[in-house]
């Protein structure tokens, strides 16, 4: 009985610490086996600990070129897909013209399509147009399909902004671009700042897309793919898992500059 | 504050319109602001109040017509141009910055670069000087409100325009604000407008109101003028409440008007009349609740001659505490407000009781009777939403 009723007073706990396990998990598989010292090519089976894959995170060739590859990808279709789709939310949400529905809807497209069709299609856009396939093309792809992240975020936010804060502020004496700078771009940032750290993410992700746009270029994500069919390199976890430690950080500092900001 | 660097400005309108596609909202105007002044636009919502404002702030654009300012034409100056502040119905304050940084921010968009005696001294003004580094949601509504009029009155402008600013407070905190807002203007010497759909709030503060009503100005003047002499059935109903009874012109002799009404004989000065005064003409005659007397038909003989008077049966009573409010019916099946003060009740006025009504001759008033008997009755208690 006591049994029972101790169950029923910390079920809530109980499934949240499941959830969570479940969650974590993969994670930490990946973290354990980042330690491990494989006998074979591939790394499936615990041998023995060994930190030589942390202190030589570059030892496999070709690694650590894609990872450098799929950063600079990442970063420049965040600011991309970041200030186009910025733009692009202030004009739905701010402003009525002639073809608005039309692109009001055509911006879903990216997320509602399958990937794979989305890929084949630009693949043969490009070379159509006699495009050579590459870092610029997988780019072009990248920012094409994060806008519409960008978009979402950017417009929900603009759209619950009370129109009478621009107003106050130019009552306030502030020119219109000091009227964006001060009042606007602050109050937006949460949603501009979402859509941004979504691109970065599923940039720095993208397989399918890549793998159809990439010619001869491999990505991070390509490169463990190509080589899981060869056999899995320790390094790949040592990635996986600063990857995944970096995350967290970010997080965690997000919820401690919020929580300091809540206490002044 | 301690130190005006510029005092009140008067705002001039010169036949200032505004047009929305086939919509009017404002009807041209001509309006003079005395500088220095607590000026008042009244008005249910969709009169065109809030409008006429936004067009001295410079958020909304003229179709026709001039705004001077202290004398300088600004009818082509961009908002943030104009040496006028405004404080927003819903107050508006940027929810990004704290206290400190939503007041100091007009100073700083003028280069002001020490700002933090000022600001300091302004919240004090508005008794929020420990809340400078808080988040204006972390605020209550009256303090926000405070907060929204410590923002504006930091610049010193020439005219501060204030829209709805009690509209979201509970009775007794806009009460309180009433006589603060009132306080402060005296002490500032800044003109200001304030617009509102409160007849209360407007006669309270204001020295001078504008009745609005369709995108035009119905009547203007001091709040015991509009009342006790209204120019319209609107403002009659608007502010406050009046009795109008449909009456004929029978007679004139000197300075008065003879007239009868639901048959009984009515006296109204002919200056108190806005209708023409042609014998056999029909006018509109008004009287107010509060200004009429209760007496039990067998006193009759005790009503002085010179007064007004019909007879009614009383239809209904409530005490209100004050006073007590009666509806008396008229022989003809005219309802008419009373309010007697709780002095000396008489125990025989109660529902059912033959009653005289009488009043004095010079608190009648005459209306045109082309009007709409029942304009702003319906529309005075009523909330804005937005």
């Amino acid at each position: 009985m006591d049994l029972i009723r101790w169950i029923r007073r910390n079920l809530v706990i109980l499934a949240g610490l499941a959830t969570l396990a479940y969650l974590i998990l993969p994670n930490v598989i990946v973290l354990v086996f980042s330690f491990n010292k494989p006998n074979g090519r591939f790394n499936y089976a615990w041998q023995r600990f060994s930190t030589d894959a942390w202190t030589d995170p570059c030892g496999v060739p070709d690694l650590c070129g894609s990872l450098s590859l799929s950063l600079q990808l990442a970063v420049w279709a965040t600011l991309g897909a970041t200030v186009l789709g910025t733009m692009i939310a202030f004009a739905l949400a701010r402003y009525r013209f002639r073809a608005r529905p039309a692109v009001n809807s055509l911006i879903f497209l990216p997320m509602a399509m399958p990937e794979v069709v989305m890929a084949a299609s630009l693949a043969t856009l490009f070379l159509n147009m006699g495009v050579g396939f590459g870092f610029w093309t997988i780019l072009i792809a990248h920012i094409m399909f994060c806008l519409s992240f960008v978009v979402t975020a950017v417009k929900a936010r603009v759209m619950s902004m009370d129109p009478r804060l621009e107003q106050a502020a130019q009552d306030l004496y502030a020119s219109p671009a000091q009227t964006f700078l001060r009042v606007t771009l602050p109050i937006a940032a949460p949603g501009i700042a979402a859509g941004a750290l979504l691109s970065f993410a599923l940039s720095f992700d993208d397989f399918i897309i890549t793998n159809f746009n990439a010619g001869s270029t491999v990505t991070f994500p390509m490169f463990v793919w190509g080589s899981a069919q060869r056999g899995t390199p320790v390094q790949i976890n040592v990635i996986g898992t600063a990857m995944f430690a970096v995350a967290v950080l970010c997080v965690l500092a997000g919820q401690l500059a919020g929580a300091r900001r809540k206490r002044s | 504050m301690t130190q005006p660097t510029t005092t009140g400005g008067d705002v001039r309108l010169d036949g200032i319109s505004k047009t929305y596609g086939s919509f009017t909202a404002v009807h041209p105007l001509d309006l003079h602001i005395p500088a220095g002044s607590f000026f008042a636009l009244l008005g249910a919502s969709g009169c065109g109040k809030t409008t006429t404002l936004r067009m001295i702030a410079g958020l909304e654009e003229p179709t026709t017509g001039t705004i001077r300012l202290a004398g300088d034409d600004v009818t082509a100056l961009p908002p943030h141009r104009r040496p006028v502040n405004t404080v927003f119905q819903s107050y508006a304050l940027f929810p990004h910055l704290d206290i400190y940084e939503n007041v100091a921010f007009g100073l700083r968009r003028r280069g002001i670069k020490s700002v933090k005696r000022q600001v300091g001294e302004m919240l004090d003004l508005v008794q929020l000087g420990d809340f400078a580094r808080r988040r204006p949601q972390q605020l209550s509504g009256g303090q926000q409100q405070r907060v929204a009029l410590a923002r504006a009155l930091i610049n010193h402008p020439r005219v501060l325009l204030l829209d709805e600013p009690l509209g979201a407070l509970d009775l007794k905190l806009r009460r309180q604000m009433q006589l603060e807002l009132k306080r402060i203007q005296t002490e500032v010497g800044i003109t200001f407008v304030h617009v509102t759909h409160d007849q209360e709030e407007a006669m309270t503060m204001a020295d001078t109101v504008a009745v609005m009503n369709g995108g035009r100005v119905e009547q203007l003047g001091a709040p015991a003028e509009l009342y006790e002499s209204p120019g319209t059935t609107f403002v009659a109903n608007f502010l406050g409440t009046s009795n109008l009874i449909e009456a004929e012109i029978t007679d004139k002799s000197g300075g008065e008007l003879l007239l009868t009404a639901a048959g009984g004989r009515l006296t109204l000065p002919a200056g108190r009349c806005g209708a023409p005064a042609r014998t056999g003409a029909a006018v509109l005659v008004g009287v107010r609740p509060e200004k009429i007397s209760l007496t039990p038909a067998e006193d009759t003989g005790a009503v002085p001659a010179a007064r007004n008077r019909m007879t009614g049966r009383i239809a209904d009573s409530s005490f209100i505490g004050v006073s007590t409010q009666y509806v008396v019916a008229t022989p003809d099946g005219a309802e008419l407000a009373v309010y007697e003060q709780n002095i000396e009740r008489d125990p025989r006025l109660v529902p059912g009781a033959e009653v005289v009504l009488h009043w004095s001759p010079a608190h009648t008033f005459g209306l045109d009777p082309a009007q709409d008997i029942d304009a702003g009755t319906d529309i005075s208690t009523e909330g804005e939403a937005a």
